[in-house]
């Protein structure tokens, strides 16, 4: 079921939580919305399953205009960042509860959560109580509740947020051969940008009310459009550095620019992957010193300390780190592949070139 | 005694002893001491009444309960329990679910007021009805007209013994219900539920047991009110005389045995109400307890939780 929000804006007292917000969710879809913590992505969440009234736009499902039709009739599956399972109720009663609203036969009920305990791997624990679950088995209750009537679009706020790592990287792959098999519209908010990047088919940037960005995964990481953006999804480098004879630069560190004025400063933005490594200290056109090593599994990222004070985060595969033989403040040599100008407003000019050294070619 | 504790202490027991605790004597004197003063002020004071009441033989005690006088004050105090309770359920209800899931202007002022008959004399509340209502108070004109009666009748006991046990339901369910959240009344509405529906299905067995423990309260205090009722039951026998009210005629009368015969029923309803208190506390604190062996395997995971959040 597609989801359309016109010009959505709500307020709380002197907040403006969402402001102007415009985006089409189309039908089978998996969507994020991710954003800083109050970013507005869960009110917005919220309004989509009519728990929130949007203050000013249009919400649309399916073309119909529901921004007056109630949160019972919108025919929306909604998971709550803590669950909320029916403390009382046994899971099968939790799974069944909207169906007996909606006056299933006692058969129809009985078949369809047999169904769903089967799907979601609850067999067995029907006649268990919520607290008598795991986190995660609390979460597939969750979810399979908010199917089983067969809604047109599926809400979850912060799934994977009250679960443990291991567990919630276990879920984050279930739901995506979950939204694979039902292909339901899905709609998901995080504040983790690897979780919306590994389950997302689309990403809504949200910041401080507004949207920053939509686009797959693959577009907000490397066309972003924006500085926010930019620093949100992934890490990134950014040095603010003045401008001489076309090019932005500091000590051996020079970025060309075109169009820029001397002793204009600009802001230059670059990847941790972008920036290549030597233990060679004359191998690449500038010097650093090897501040720090973290290790993050298969990558390690790496922190430069130019002789100008600099600090610049790099990205290595744990392979090219042995084969380099680094090792803590030792000096290196380093090259930028590839950077961007940002804007003065925070906007990117889309510029984007690399530094190539004479006389070398690509990798180390 | 009921105080008295026969146990022997060993070497054993001193060894065994923590720097924080006090020493041995110390504890038995202090545990002899508590012990003394329930038994003097609250045991001893209950069996006498029981003593009292059966001091002139089981016969006695039946008659002085079959009195047509006595049936007439069970009566009427039933009557006033069925009314207020009931009443004071759905109030309280109501009052403690709009405090604990809606902001609004004038929240404080209503919690507030839900205390206000705590914190006012019964005596006090009474008479506010009878200036209200009484024949010289400022609806008495118009109440004779109309050919009502409140003061002086089952009316005005009722009332007044509404207004006493105001508070007992809402503030039993205030915390309750602040705990619960309204996440499980909004996941109802989510599934298709109306607010009815969520009301009967979700909200009342999330509060039954806090619920029930404040119709419990409630109904022992509308039994048992003396102040309020005294001053607006004008005391007429065999018509406007409450249980205690009975007890306190009978025992100025100087028919002691009768009142205690009378009294031993009221005692009967607080031993039974402290019964089911006790039970009530007993399965609450059962149920925490079992909430809380499943929650701490939670808590655990959740702190394995932040370091991978911060990357």
């Amino acid at each position: 079921m597609s989801i359309e929000l016109r010009q959505i804006s709500k307020r709380f007292g002197d907040v403006l939580a969402v402001d102007d917000v415009s985006f089409t969710v189309a039908e089978g879809e998996l969507v994020a919305l991710l954003g800083p913590s109050g970013g507005g992505k869960t009110t917005v969440l919220r309004m989509i399953a009519g728990l929130e009234m949007p203050g000013g736009g249009d919400l649309l499902i399916r073309g119909q205009r529901v921004n007056d039709v109630p949160v019972q009739q919108r025919n929306i599956g909604f998971v709550f960042q803590g669950y909320a399972l029916f403390r009382t109720m046994d899971v099968f009663s939790n799974i069944a509860f909207g169906l007996s609203i909606r006056k299933w036969s006692k058969s129809d009920i009985a078949a369809r959560v047999e169904e769903l305990v089967g799907i979601f791997g609850l067999e067995g624990l029907e006649r268990r109580l919520p607290h008598q679950l795991s986190g995660g088995q609390r979460q597939r209750v969750a979810i399979a509740r908010a199917l089983a009537s067969k809604p047109g679009v599926l809400l979850l706020d912060e799934p994977f947020a009250a679960v443990d790592a291991k567990i919630r990287q276990e879920l984050r792959e279930w739901l995506v051969r979950l939204h694979h098999e039902l292909s339901v519209t899905t709609v998901f908010v995080t504040h983790d940008q690897e979780e919306a990047m590994e389950v997302a088919n689309r990403i809504v940037i949200f910041s401080r009310g507004r949207l920053e960005q939509i686009g797959t995964p693959r577009e907000v990481y490397e066309q972003p459009v924006n500085e926010f953006v930019a620093r949100f999804i992934g890490v990134m480098n950014v040095l603010e550095l003045k401008v001489q004879d076309g090019a932005a630069r500091l000590g051996e560190l020079s970025f060309p620019v075109h169009g820029a004025v001397d002793g204009q400063t600009l802001r230059i933005g670059f990847r941790p992957y972008a920036v290549k490594v030597s233990p060679l200290p004359r191998e690449y056109p500038c010097r650093a010193l090897l501040k720090h090593v973290f290790f993050l599994g298969v990558m390690l990222r790496i922190e430069l300390e130019t002789p100008d004070g600099l600090v610049i985060r790099a990205r290595i595969s744990k392979e090219d780190f042995a084969r380099l033989n680094l090792v803590e403040d030792q000096p290196v040599s380093f090259y930028i592949r590839e950077y961007r100008v940002l804007g003065g407003d925070g906007a990117f000019t889309g510029q984007s070139s690399a530094i190539v050294p004479p006389g070398f070619g690509e990798g180390i | 005694m009921a105080g008295t504790i026969r146990r022997k202490i060993t070497p054993g027991d001193v060894r065994s002893q923590r720097g924080t605790e006090e020493s041995v004597w110390v504890r038995w004197l202090l545990i002899g001491a508590g012990g003394v003063v329930a038994s003097v002020f609250l045991i001893l004071p209950l069996v006498n009444v029981f003593w009292q009441a059966f001091s002139k033989g089981g016969a006695a005690y039946l008659s002085a309960i079959s009195h047509p006088d006595t049936w007439a004050a069970i009566k009427l105090t039933l009557l006033v329990a069925v009314v207020t309770v009931p009443l004071n359920s759905v109030f309280g209800v109501a009052a403690a679910w709009c405090i604990a899931k809606f902001e609004f202007p004038g929240k404080a002022l209503l919690t507030t007021l839900i205390d206000l008959p705590f914190s006012v004399s019964p005596v006090v509340a009474g008479l506010m009805f009878v200036v209200l209502f009484g024949l010289q108070g400022y609806w008495g004109r118009w109440l004779q007209d109309h050919n009502l009666r409140v003061i002086f009748s089952a009316t005005g006991i009722t009332l007044a013994t509404v207004f006493i046990t105001f508070p007992f339901v809402a503030r039993e369910l205030i915390p309750v219900m602040k705990a619960n959240g309204s996440d499980q009344e909004q996941a109802a509405l989510t599934l298709g539920a109306s607010g009815w529906q969520t009301f009967w299905r979700v909200t009342l067995p999330n509060i039954k047991w806090g619920l029930l423990y404040g119709v419990i309260l409630c109904n022992a205090r509308a039994m048992g009110e003396f102040g309020a009722v005294s001053v607006v039951s004008g005391h007429i026998t065999g018509r406007t005389d409450t249980l205690p009210l009975r007890v306190d005629k009978l025992y100025n009368e100087y028919n002691g045995a009768a009142a205690f015969a009378v009294a031993s029923l009221l005692a009967l309803l607080a031993l039974v109400t402290l019964g089911l208190k006790t039970a009530l506390e007993w399965r609450t604190a059962a149920l925490q307890d079992r909430a809380q062996a499943v929650g701490s395997d939670a808590d655990k995971s959740e702190a394995d939780n932040h370091p991978s959040n911060a990357t």
